[in-house]
């Protein structure tokens, strides 16, 4: 099983549930928000959120692995993503990739590092190709990128 | 302010185009191109780097503003000068060891960067 | 007798020059001589004002008359050292001849800008994208003054008249659509900006956003009216946050000042606007998907007819344009459509946002009339391929899109040109590509791109671009058929058939393209098990050559750590570990590391 949910955060879930519940198309905002408070969405969290809605889980759950915002399990604190836009495809994004991989220590599959302090994903495009190759951690983006610019890079957030 | 009709719209409209007048009249204006690939390339540095810079040599009657992205990625960060009654001049590829440089040499002495300018308006 | 000093440093100590520093400049200059045992033959001397006191201390080498400003004494070793004893001039000290305003080229004379006609991105980098003040004072608003002051329908009319079609990709004529949603039975309306901006390689919404985001409003309200609509939605991708926050901040002070909301302009009308952030599905730019996410639901398209102006949101008549064809309203609604119209080609009118990426010089977005060719485009606005290589193609309109080589550089860029040459107008992201690129590979970046945003609600594309993908990845891997070519096209033919929605229609686009034109980058793959390019990493590998002098770099830049060798000797490269990136190559400073 994950990290412990702490109670204070059930209750903002319910402020939360309590606000926009009720009204309609709200549900990828809730999931939004939810995934804001508590990092990722646990299982708990979606469970509320269906029995205070009234969507049943199964929805909830197909709407959740639709987005490939939306996450099952615990994540980093810090989030990094590296574009593997075409521009970058064709300016070297392969070997930004590799370095990330290689500076955060994950091997394989592994997407987040063990003490949680960082998520490593790929995305499609974040429209920054003028500066390609480019990442982004958190909401920064950092372009121009060489391999050798990496750790600099990662060291800011550590 | 509520703008009611078309004559209030109108009426902003003249203030606003006298507020850049007067702003290129009387006072400098340094504008930091601020989007996604301006910030990416380190606009916000070379932004802090400004206001740093300018705050250091007590410089008075400046205005340091943000825009969109002008579509030269190439050449981001962009920093734009414009002095009292004079065009628009464009830097490109600033770093914000740069902007010591910028300030003395063409906010306060009205000249040219040679090496970093890109164009004028 | 004094010895004739082989060199002279001049060094101001006028009052400028003193107060900046300059007295503590001669004594460090002349201790450091002196312990070089150069005291002799190099004079320091002193000197009254230059009259460029901003730029001192100034510091004078003779017998070069090299001219240093703004001299340190931290500085004074590296003058020693480099200019005194080794001759090369410190270039950062140097004083430049200062240009003159007069010596700087309008943007209109520099070749990036000099064939741009900037309509939709008029304001982008010239207003303060969080001042409604500015953006009024840019004649912000006024297409929606116009527009209230006609008949929705006149307003349709100006919008027909101009010939604006949907920038997003297919096309549609703007006003034509905005007819269809007016007519369509219903009280209650939609207006929704698809902001989802997904093409790889395209960001000319994004700088709009982020850059004008009140002309957007603008365009949508102008479309509200004109459709009979009272809200709207902006439906704009997280990857975005900057375009969100800055929209978030123009709609408010819409409301706050009346531009949104209830009688806009004292004309009865009223309208407001909601974002909607999207989560990560390349196929919610599709429209019906992208309905279908706003609603709360898993972002899968459905069949049209019903379309969207009949049925959309919550089964309302709804009308979705994408970003850019509303950043051209308002100004098709103050200058009159026959301006826009007066612009561009027979079938495509006005002009189009495109974003220049990948081997080329100047990237970034360049907004021209339809109608210009792609040379002009790639060779005097991007300003040809770097580094000396080769043009090799051009991608353009994303994983929808296609490649064109060299033979159709000349082609006058419209919707049905790119049609008919395989490719597609697409957002307009053009991707160059230069010798170095393998089209093989790229076929399957794209291939591999749209297999993992299928949605999986139709066979023809969830299946048919699987297998595909695993088709190129054969080929790509050494393992490829004679047979691979014609099942590729006998599968990209279903598929396009067979689709429910635009994104599998449109998936095989790049494959047949690169097909078309390229079609010996495939065959080499099969045949000679060559990759022309050096890409595909099961024809390439890296080796160190006797050059190599042991300095370690290439290990130390290594992300997987597949070479080794002691300092001072040579190093090896291990095959199975050696990902193919290239870092080392770039990295060597001896020319040490052959690709073969």
């Amino acid at each position: 099983m994950g990290e412990k949910i702490a109670e204070k955060d059930m209750v903002r879930l319910d402020e939360l549930l309590a606000d926009l519940g009720s009204q309609r198309g709200t549900l990828i905002p809730i999931l939004q928000k939810s995934q804001e408070i508590f990092g990722y969405l646990p299982r708990e969290v979606l469970v509320r959120i269906s029995e205070k809605t009234g969507s049943p889980l199964s929805r909830i759950y197909g709407v959740v692995t639709f987005y490939s915002q939306f996450h099952l399990k615990p994540r980093g604190r810090n989030i990094v993503r590296s574009c593997q836009g075409t521009a970058c495809h064709v300016r070297g994004a392969k070997g930004i990739l590799s370095e990330l991989k290689k500076e955060l220590g994950l091997e394989g599959e592994e997407a987040t590092t063990k003490d949680l302090g960082f998520t490593l994903e790929t995305v499609a495009c974040i429209g920054c190709c003028g500066l390609a190759p480019v990442i982004m951690v958190n909401d920064e983006t950092h372009g121009r990128l060489v391999p050798d610019s990496v750790k600099g890079i990662l060291d800011q957030y550590r | 302010m509520v703008i009611k009709n078309l004559d209030d719209l109108r009426k902003i409209k003249e203030t606003a185009k006298q507020a850049t007048s007067a702003r290129h009249e009387n006072g400098t204006q340094v504008i930091v191109g601020m989007g996604t690939c301006g910030i990416a390339a380190g606009a916000r540095t070379v932004m802090t780097a400004i206001l740093e810079e300018i705050s250091r040599r007590g410089i008075q009657n400046v205005s340091v503003m943000q825009t969109g992205c002008i579509g030269m990625c190439q050449r981001e960060p962009l920093v734009d000068v414009v002095r009292p009654g004079e065009p628009r001049v464009t830097y490109g590829n600033v770093k914000p060891e740069d902007v010591p440089r910028i300030i003395s040499e063409h906010l306060v002495n009205g000249r040219i960067v040679g090496d970093l300018v890109v164009a004028k308006i | 007798m004094e010895k004739l000093a082989r060199a002279h440093v001049l060094v101001c100590g006028g009052t400028g020059c003193s107060s900046s520093g300059s007295k503590e400049i001669i004594p460090e200059m002349r201790d450091k001589l002196k312990e070089k045992g150069m005291d002799m033959e190099v004079k320091v001397v002193e000197t009254g004002c230059h009259g460029l006191c901003e730029l001192g201390p100034l510091v004078i080498v003779y017998p070069e008359g090299v001219f240093y400003i703004r001299v340190k004494p931290a500085d004074v070793d590296e003058i020693i050292e480099n200019h005194l004893i080794k001759g090369r001039v410190v270039e950062r000290l140097l004083y430049r001849e200062p240009a003159t305003l007069a010596t700087v080229p309008d943007y209109d004379d520099i070749a990036f800008y000099k064939k741009q006609k900037r309509y939709a991105l008029v304001n982008c980098g010239h207003i303060n994208p969080e001042s409604l003040e500015e953006y009024i004072g840019a004649d912000g608003y006024e297409g929606l003054a116009k527009a209230l002051s006609m008949k929705p329908e006149e307003v349709i009319g100006e919008v027909k008249k101009s010939g604006l079609r949907g920038r997003g990709g297919g096309g549609f004529p703007t006003g034509n659509k905005w007819q269809f949603t007016r007519a369509a039975a219903g009280d209650k309306k939609y207006v929704i900006c698809n902001a989802d901006e997904g093409d790889p390689g395209a960001f000319m919404d994004r700088s709009v956003l982020e850059g004008d985001p009140h002309r957007i409003l603008e365009g949508m309200i102008i479309c509200g009216y004109s459709v009979g609509a009272d809200e709207g939605y902006i439906y704009c991708r997280a990857e975005y946050p900057l375009a969100i926050k800055r929209l978030q901040g123009a709609i408010k002070q819409a409301m706050d000042t009346g531009l949104l909301g209830e009688n806009i302009l004292g004309s009865g009308f009223n309208f407001t606007i909601h974002i909607k952030e999207g989560a990560g599905a390349f196929v919610c730019g599709e429209e019906t998907a992208l309905i279908a996410s706003i609603e709360g639901r898993r972002g899968m398209p459905r069949p049209r007819p019903p379309f969207p102006a009949n049925s959309g949101l919550w089964g309302k008549p709804s009308n979705i344009n994408n970003v850019e064809t509303f950043a051209n309203i308002p100004s098709i609604l103050r200058d009159g459509g026959d301006y826009f119209a007066s612009q561009g080609t027979e079938t495509s009118k006005g002009t189009k946002v495109f974003a220049l990426t990948g081997k080329i010089n100047n990237t970034g977005l360049a907004e021209v009339p339809m109608g210009i060719t792609m040379r002009e485009i790639i060779y005097d606005i991007g300003g040809g391929i770097p580094d000396g290589k080769k043009f090799k193609a051009v991608q353009i309109g994303g994983p929808s899109g296609g490649c064109l080589p060299e033979q159709l550089l000349d082609l006058a860029i419209d919707y049905e040109s790119l049609t008919k040459a395989g490719a597609m107008m697409g957002s307009g992201g053009l991707v160059v590509m230069d010798e170095t690129t393998c089209m093989v590979d790229v076929a399957r970046y794209f291939l591999n791109f749209t297999q993992d945003e299928s949605c999986g609600k139709c066979t023809p594309c969830r299946e048919g671009t699987k297998r595909m993908l695993e088709i190129l990845n054969r080929i790509c891997d050494g393992h490829g058929t004679d047979d691979d070519i014609p099942l590729l096209e006998s599968l990209a033919s279903s598929i396009k058939a067979g689709s429910l929605c635009a994104l599998g229609q449109t998936a095989p686009n790049p494959v047949l393209s690169t097909l078309n034109f390229f079609r010996n980058d495939y065959e080499a793959h099969i045949k000679d098990h060559k990759c022309p390019a050096g890409v595909c990493a099961a024809f390439v590998g890296y080796t160190i050559t006797d050059n190599c002098r042991g300095c370690g770099l290439c290990k130390k830049v290594c992300p997987v750590d597949a070479i080794t060798g002691e300092i001072k000797g040579k190093h090896l490269i291990d095959p199975n570990k050696c990902i193919k990136c290239g870092a080392c190559q770039a990295k060597c400073p001896f020319k040490a590391i052959d690709k073969g």
